[in-house]
């Protein structure tokens, strides 16, 4: 070995220093999770938070393979699907046997049920990355959604098959019959995944994920076999994709063929692209935005779907690195203090866009309720399909308000360049 | 004592283009060896070859002693050898201090270690910080890779290839497209890190070839023509007609 000079000691000062805030944040999500039911305890909250809750989960283990490895599936519902089956066979043979295991395990059972479907099929699939593995995964995800409906005595057809939270053992008297405990069982389990994914993504593995995912040819020039790295990270988020499976079966008491179907493949990517990949919290952004999203406007419009596909394309046109992206891309401003000069800018620029947006949604719901349909109700005013002044309305909005978004979003950029170049200056961007 | 490298009667054909035809080169251990020839004669295919990034038509090629060709990379760098690349391939998206630290972790023993958290591994991280600031990059540590200037990407190349602590280093141009002082700064960086290993180098640069190398292997349309100390190489009436020309006086 060379004998160079003793190593800069500022380097290592620097990696210790997040460590308050670190369990900081981690207290304060605890804390968050215990008060929330307590603040918003109707019933319908406390059903949207747990499944708020399960899609956190869900979209953290697959940000696992998308953001941290790099690997793009399109059926990570299977795992989460099996997962959910799994955990209702298992709940169904400790009630009907009086084993002595309590509900709170059961996640963990669903966490084994993907993680060993990733065991078998895995190797084969993480070969390459890429269209490959995509396409496998698409593959896998069909073969195992149809073979749902094929298999009854397994899968229960159409219907799926139903379980009974209640009926097994109660934890400390709870039973887990009220909606409020079930919620506390899916926030301990978030709290726990969370904090579990977060640790992986700081070990050996979880930094060789990511090498893997810059340049898996130079991974094999440092030791490592990327095959091998792509295969543990599928293992993993097939274990806790299970755990979400398993804590959806719990919550609604039956896992069915939708639970691995492309519809939930695709709304797990969603959420994680939405979130944004690139940061660990991005994946709990979108998931807490989507399923929001999903439970409010399915009550609003009969085309909730189509607003999907509007923000998705959108955020890959325009923000590809997802809220999470927005977020950190201020983080240098606000450091540098010249956040202030750019907010007037976005100010003058959210009234055309808001515009815009509005005149989008006038023309979807004209066009999805011009054959009959309630009213439409946009900010308190109403409009109606048929009438030629609604269709004027949303055309003025569309064209205008994107032709002044324009001009105004030009001049954010301008702002934005101006104070990126101070925060430059300053040293704190690179 | 056994070579370090030796590649013997290597032929490697793309298609039924041949590129190199019956190579043979031993390298001694401990030695700096400059491979030097022509664009396009396959120097960059020969560290491909002994690297395991592509596997050879026929021939036999051992890394101290064991039979290497066939490997994957991956096993070829836990034997102890190591490379660089002629076009700068790091982990764009990496800051440089997670460059250099993933290709420390293997050869600490690390592995694919799930249940230990890379930010409290001491030799780790000493030897992450180490290599940064033998390659002059401790101040730009927290900067993506990909951010870096060009001489800064070339210089975090050869920190991920020595970082391991390979007892053969493989370096494929690293000082191309270089300024002067630049070229300087790296071959003496070169020279450092790699005392008392084996080094093997592709370089363009003649002052630096011969200032650096203990041997120097002549390539010339996938052969090589001629092998010796510099000195010999300067004399060898071969390797003026083929290549040196008036280079070299
Ligand atoms: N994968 C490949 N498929 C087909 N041809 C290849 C491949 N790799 C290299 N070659 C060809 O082999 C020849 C030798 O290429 P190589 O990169 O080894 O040359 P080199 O000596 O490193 O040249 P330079 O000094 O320009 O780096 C070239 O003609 C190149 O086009
Ligand atoms: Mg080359």
């Amino acid at each position: 070995m060379t004998n160079a000079p003793t190593p800069s000691l500022a380097a290592a000062k620097q990696e210790s220093g997040g460590a308050l805030g670190f369990y900081g944040v981690w207290l304060l999500a605890a804390i968050a999770l215990v008060v929330l039911p307590l603040i918003f305890s109707s019933g319908g909250s406390l059903t949207s938070f747990s499944l708020i809750g399960i899609a956190i989960i869900f979209a953290l283990s697959y940000n696992i393979l998308l953001g941290q490895t790099g690997l793009l599936s399109f059926g990570h519902a299977v795992q989460y699907g099996l997962g959910g089956f799994l955990a209702v066979h298992v709940m169904n043979a400790v009630a009907s046997h009086n084993w002595p295991i309590p509900l709170p395990v059961i996640p963990l059972v669903g966490g084994i049920g993907g993680m060993a479907f990733a065991l078998l099929v895995g190797w084969v699939m993480t070969k390459r990355a890429g269209t490959v593995f995509a396409m496998i995964s698409l593959g896998i995800g069909e073969l195992v959604a149809s073979s749902s409906l094929i298999l009854r005595s397994v899968f229960g057809g159409e219907s799926g098959i139903t379980t009974d939270r209640t009926s097994l053992m109660p934890l400390f008297g709870w039973t887990f019959g009220p909606q409020i405990q079930v919620y506390y069982l899916i926030a301990f389990w978030v709290l726990v995944s969370a904090i579990a994914m977060y640790a992986l993504t700081r070990t050996p593995l979880g930094r060789i994920c990511n090498a893997v995912r810059d340049n898996p040819e130079r991974v094999e020039f440092i030791g490592y076999d990327p095959h091998v790295v792509r295969y543990l990270a599928y293992m993993f988020a097939g274990f806790f994709a299970g755990i979400a499976g398993g804590l959806t079966a719990i919550n609604f008491e039956i896992a069915n063929s939708a639970y691995l179907g492309a519809m939930q493949s695709g709304f797990v990517l969603f959420s994680t692209f939405i979130g944004g990949t690139a940061y660990f919290f991005g994946p709990i952004l979108g998931a807490i935005l989507v399923t929001y999203l999903q439970l409010g406007l399915t009550n609003v419009t009969s085309v909730w779907q189509l607003y999907f596909g509007v923000i998705f394309i959108g955020i890959v046109m325009f923000a590809p690195g997802g809220i999470a992206g927005i977020l950190m891309k201020h983080r240098p401003l606000i450091r540098a203090g010249t956040l202030g000069t750019v907010i007037p800018s976005y100010l003058v620029a959210a009234i055309p866009t808001l515009a815009f947006a509005l005149g989008i949604i006038l023309a979807i719901e004209t066009v999805a309720r011009f054959s009959g349909g309630d009213p439409i109700n946009l900010l308190g005013i109403p409009f109606v399909a048929t009438a030629p002044t609604t269709w004027a309305a949303a055309a003025v909005l569309v064209v205008g308000g994107f032709l002044i978004a324009r001009i105004t979003w030009r001049r954010v950029a301008e702002a934005w360049d101006r104070a990126a170049t101070v925060a430059r200056d300053r040293g704190y961007l690179a | 004592m056994t070579a370090a490298i030796q590649v013997n009667a290597v032929e490697k054909s793309f298609g039924n283009v041949q590129i190199i035809r019956d190579l043979n080169l031993s390298v001694a251990k401990g030695e700096r060896h400059a491979i030097i020839g022509p664009n396009g004669a396959g120097k960059s295919t020969t560290f491909n070859l002994i690297s395991g990034h592509i596997k050879p038509t026929s021939g036999e090629i051992r890394l101290n002693g064991e039979v290497t060709s066939g490997l994957r990379p991956f096993e070829i760098n836990r034997r102890g050898l190591s490379r660089s690349f002629q076009v700068t391939n790091v982990f764009a998206r990496m800051t440089v201090w997670e460059n250099v630290r993933c290709a420390v972790l293997w050869a600490t023993g690390h592995r694919y270690a799930f249940w230990k958290n890379t930010d409290s591994l001491p030799e780790v991280k000493q030897r992450t910080a180490q290599i940064l600031d033998d390659i002059h990059l401790s101040h730009r540590r927290d900067v993506p890779a990909g951010l870096l200037t060009y001489a800064e990407q070339r210089e975090l190349e050869i920190g991920i290839t020595i970082a391991g602590g390979a007892s053969v280093i493989m370096l494929d141009e690293p000082t191309a497209g270089m300024s002067h002082a630049e070229t300087e700064r790296a071959v003496a960086l070169i020279r450092r890190l790699t005392e008392g290993r084996t080094l093997v180098i592709v370089e363009h640069d003649m002052s630096v070839v011969f200032g650096l190398a203990d041997r120097i292997s002549v390539l010339v349309y996938g052969h090589i023509i001629a092998s010796g100390t510099p000195e010999e190489i300067r004399g060898n009436p071969k390797v003026k007609e083929a290549y040196l020309g008036e280079e070299v006086d």
